[in-house]
């Protein structure tokens, strides 16, 4: 007979220190529900900026306030770092740069390319 | 094994609805950047154009499917009372039913 052990479990998160591939991942999945809050707002404005010549310039007017951009902003952000990290994962069920050193650089490449979208995002907004 | 079949199949529409997504977005990337529509004709009738709007319509699908199978997963990880989960996961759906249908009659629209 199998006697099943509770395996320990230690989920303190303060004390957890992530590899940077993992924090990789929980980003991954935080910037998907992100988008996913993101979708209804896009699509009011899709519609909105269909209705019309009026309607077009008032979602152009709306997208030009401060908080509106800092809302592009991080979409853009999250959107990039959703589908570099994205990219990421799918070389990694191919088995391209699965080992440990080359894991950890194609991570730090696409948190870098995802903060240079936000800066860049940022930069042509204001 | 049915089990298995809808793991791969969630797997499978994942991934094939995220290499679309990717190519799609990066499309749509230099094309805003280079052409950004400059009025509201321009606009439409980009949007009017046969490929533009099957691919438009085909994203959508991509995102819907894609969104579904992520918040799927993310919400049998997180939420354990069996309760909560069927309420979150059916919520799930019904704003992706809604969305889906929502931006269906937007699309319609274009043309008319």
């Amino acid at each position: 007979m199998i006697i099943q052990k509770k395996p320990p479990v230690f989920l303190n998160l303060l004390k957890i220190k992530l590899p940077l591939q993992g924090v990789l991942s929980i980003l991954h999945r935080i910037s998907g529900v992100i988008l996913f809050i993101f979708i209804p707002f896009v699509i009011y404005f899709f519609e909105r900026s269909l209705q019309g010549e009026a309607g077009f310039s008032e979602v152009v007017s709306m997208l030009d306030s401060n908080i509106a951009k800092l809302f592009i902003a991080l979409l853009c952000w999250g959107l990039a770092h959703h589908l570099f990290a994205g990219v990421r994962f799918l070389l990694l069920d191919f088995d391209v740069a699965i080992d440990k050193k080359a894991s950890r650089i194609s991570a730090q490449i696409v948190f870098v390319m995802g903060f240079a979208i936000f800066i860049l995002t940022l930069g042509v907004l204001f | 094994m049915n089990t298995l079949m809808h793991g791969l199949r969630a797997w499978v529409i994942q991934r094939v609805s995220a290499v679309y997504l990717a190519l799609f977005t990066v499309y749509l990337f230099f094309h805003f950047t280079f052409h950004p529509p400059a009025d509201f004709s321009a606009w439409q009738l980009w949007l009017s154009e046969p490929w533009v709007f099957i691919a438009i319509a085909l994203f959508f699908i991509a995102v819907l499917l894609h969104a579904w199978v992520g918040v799927r997963d993310v919400i049998i990880d997180y939420v354990h009372p069996v309760w909560l989960r069927f309420s979150v996961l059916t919520l799930a759906v019904i704003s992706l039913l809604v969305m889906g249908v929502w931006f269906g009659r937007v699309l319609l629209g274009v043309t008319s």
